[in-house]
């Protein structure tokens, strides 16, 4: 059941005076675990964990042709599912808009921040190289995928390793990872996504304050560039509105990074 | 037994097996379940309204299992999506628990059961039976009995319990024969699928082994309901 | 009386000829068996198991809450998180109402406490005809494991009632799981919202009453 007006009324009553029902700071984001290499048949993998929402992120690698205009860089893409085992509101059938967004918001934070040398991911120019496959999946949904997908594909890239690669027989050889770790940017394009709810803004929404946001904007950058941005939802931001949404990306895009760092070695 | 199994298990082994329930907060019941690196997570939504509406039995509920596995469980990677194997997997599933469940108890509604397998090193279709019955349990759904399944293989002559990827892929002499077989709570049978070249003796003698694998299973699943506080 | 214990679908609770079949549970032969999981209890014979999860089952006479999904020509759609949805008529509402007004009522989204007053193969009829039933105004919804719900009331009420008196709020609560909050101050209501899910987390503790009293002499 979406939340009610009724509590969603309590909701902004309580930002108002700059509390949240959980007890959290508005610029606060939830308990956080970050496990890696959880599943044995991904290049890399990991499983991230904000307050009750759960994300899986898994790394495929495969090797095929180049794309015309780019012969001598890997490719990049990027999928979500949002399984219908996570939510009572997801169904079957083919990618909504939900999931296709979620998909294309993170794959821009990480191909415009260039975090992928793509470059060092081509074998023959021209002919074959790398591509990156990275797939994301909803274990349980209660507020903000979009962040801990973003997170999860951070620790999923920097878990992967390069397959072996059988030039001769043109074949890749799965289990047998190389020694190579996938070409990564020291830099790290976190996605930070930052909510509006009536005069307030937050970061990591439960499902709850996520359900009554008015407009929502996510943003990937790394050591104060902004590479990827986009405003979603239908309501209206002021001049104001979108300046304090940039500082306080900033703001908690320092805090956040500093609370994974260990985890994403 | 002529055949050493790579793992060093005996025939009649099982891979170590992890049962827990209550893994997905969201829904009405869910459940993981592991044989070895095979892992399966299911989630159970319902009974709720059963759309659209002219679908809608009014003499019993309707139960639709969904499997699929993730697109990186695998080695080579699978495009998301439904793919006729899971379609048809999904089905067998569902033929697999119906008999357990007392579904004239919710006319007109439907439960859902949705299957992700996270890992894959095959018997993937019997730890999803394991863990959907597991998350159907969980949610509180009247059944007169659980299930367990398991995978039987025939690796060139010999039978073995509990098929692991490298066995399901080997070639020597008669090479691999798959037999994923379910078994409910008080010894019936319902699901067996056979992929390969057996005798009827043999078959007889791999039933057997079932049976006797799936009680070990059996008490996996019931220690994980009766441990689990929600 | 036969302990407590948790049982599996399938499982054999007790045996003999004495032991009446009860809610949850079939008799075969000799044997009363669980066909639900959950906590098998028996009292003077009666054999039954209480569901430890799941979705909500109503009754006739349960109170609960529910959300206007949709408003009719007579009445109004409401959804109660059960499997099927209830009705909720104009004439089980305590005025008159013109047929042209339903929406002013009551509108889609609109929270309501009510009380079912009848299941048929048909559907859920809810009436709010009763002074403590209607449109809820303020406050907020929280939602709970239904099967939980017995242990928030508490035996008469008494639990529910340690956390109207602590946290100064009205609380009603729905047999379905969702359990409305007014207080006068937000602070109070969240209190009794974390007081609610300290007992539903807490459950299976015995003397939970006492713990809860603990719980709110901290938190205070």
């Amino acid at each position: 059941m979406e939340t009610s007006k009724l509590t969603g009324d309590r909701i902004k009553e309580y930002l108002a005076l700059g509390k949240r029902f959980d007890g959290r700071k508005l610029d606060e984001f939830r308990e956080m675990t970050i496990e890696t290499g959880i599943s044995k048949n991904a290049e890399g993998s990991a499983k991230v964990k904000l307050g009750k929402t759960e994300v899986l992120v898994g790394i495929k690698m495969g090797v095929s042709e180049p794309y015309p205009d780019s012969p001598d860089k890997g490719n990049l893409m990027v999928t979500a599912e949002l399984l219908p085992l996570s939510s009572s509101r997801f169904e079957l059938g083919p990618p909504k808009i939900e999931s296709i967004e979620l998909a294309r918001v993170l794959d821009r934070a990480i191909r415009e921040s260039k975090f992928i040398d793509l470059e060092k991911l081509c074998i023959k120019k021209g002919e074959k190289v790398w591509t990156v496959f990275i797939d994301i999946y909803s274990i349980n949904a209660d507020g903000n995928l979009l962040d801990a997908a973003g997170i999860g594909i951070i620790a999923a890239l920097k878990n992967s390793k390069i397959p072996k690669y059988d030039e001769k027989n043109e074949k890749v050889l799965y289990g047998e990872l190389s020694d190579n770790k996938l070409p990564l940017r020291k830099e790290i394009p976190l996605s930070i996504t930052i909510y509006k709810i009536g005069e307030n803004l937050i970061v990591d929404p439960t499902q709850e304050e996520e359900d009554i946001n008015d407009t929502r904007v996510t943003m990937g950058s790394y050591d104060g560039i902004i590479s990827s941005m986009q405003k979603g939802k239908s309501k209206a931001l002021s001049e104001e509105e979108m300046y304090k949404v940039l500082d306080l990306n900033e703001k908690v895009w320092k805090e956040l990074f500093s609370n994974i760092e260990k985890d994403l070695k | 037994m002529a055949i050493k199994r790579t793992d060093g298990r005996k025939f009649d082994e099982l891979r170590k097996m992890y049962a827990k329930v209550g893994v997905v907060p969201n829904a009405d019941g869910s459940a993981m379940f592991s044989f070895g690196d095979t892992i399966a997570i299911a989630a159970v939504y319902g009974p709720k309204k059963m759309h659209p509406q002219h679908m809608q039995d009014p003499e019993k509920g309707t139960l639709r299992f969904t499997y699929n596995m993730l697109s990186f469980s695998v080695t080579d990677r699978i495009r998301p999506g439904p793919s006729r194997r899971s379609q048809e997997i999904s089905k067998v599933s569902e033929w697999a628990i119906d008999p357990v469940l007392m579904i004239d108890k919710f006319p007109n509604n439907v439960v859902d059961v949705h299957v992700n397998i996270l890992q894959a090193n095959a018997s993937t279709r019997c730890a999803g039976i394991n863990a959907a019955v597991l998350a159907l349990a969980h949610a509180g759904i009247t059944m007169k009995n659980i299930v367990s399944s398991v995978s039987i293989g025939k690796l060139d002559k010999e039978l073995v319990v509990d098929v692991s990827k490298e066995e399901e892929d080997y070639s020597e002499g008669e090479g691999a024969t798959d037999i994923p077989i379910t078994f409910t709570g008080d010894g019936k049978l319902t699901h067996i699928q056979l992929d390969g070249k057996i005798t009827t003796e043999q078959l007889k003698e791999a039933v057997k082994l079932a049976k006797k694998a799936c009680e070990e299973i059996y008490e996996v699943q019931k220690k994980a309901l009766k441990e689990s506080i929600k | 009386m036969t302990e407590r214990k948790i049982v599996i679908p399938g499982e054999i609770i007790v045996s003999g000829d004495k032991y009446l079949p009860g809610e949850g549970t079939e008799k075969k032969d000799n044997d009363i068996i669980a066909i639900i999981y959950g906590l098998s209890e028996e009292t003077r014979g009666l054999v039954k198991v209480i569901p430890l999860s799941g979705v909500y089952h109503p009754r006739r006479g349960n109170v609960v809450i529910g959300k206007v999904e949709n408003v009719t020509f007579n009445g109004w759609v409401i959804d109660i998180t059960a499997p099927n949805n209830a009705f909720l008529s104009l004439t089980e509402v305590p005025r008159y109402i013109n047929k042209d007004g339903l929406e002013e009522v009551m509108d889609i989204g609109d929270m309501v406490v009510a009380k079912i007053w009848n299941i048929n193969k048909r559907g859920i009829d809810l009436s709010i005809k009763s002074r403590d039933f209607g449109k809820i105004e303020e406050g907020m919804i929280i939602k709970i494991n239904p099967n939980k719900v017995p242990r928030v009331i508490g035996k008469e009420g008494s639990m529910v009632n340690l956390i109207k008196n602590e946290t100064g709020c009205n609380i009603t609560v729905g047999q379905n799981g969702l359990i409305w909050i007014s207080g006068d101050k937000i602070e109070n209501e969240l209190l009794a919202k974390k007081a609610v899910i300290f007992v539903t987390e807490k459950s299976f503790i015995e003397g939970l009453t006492d713990k809860l009293k603990e719980w709110f002499d901290k938190e205070k």
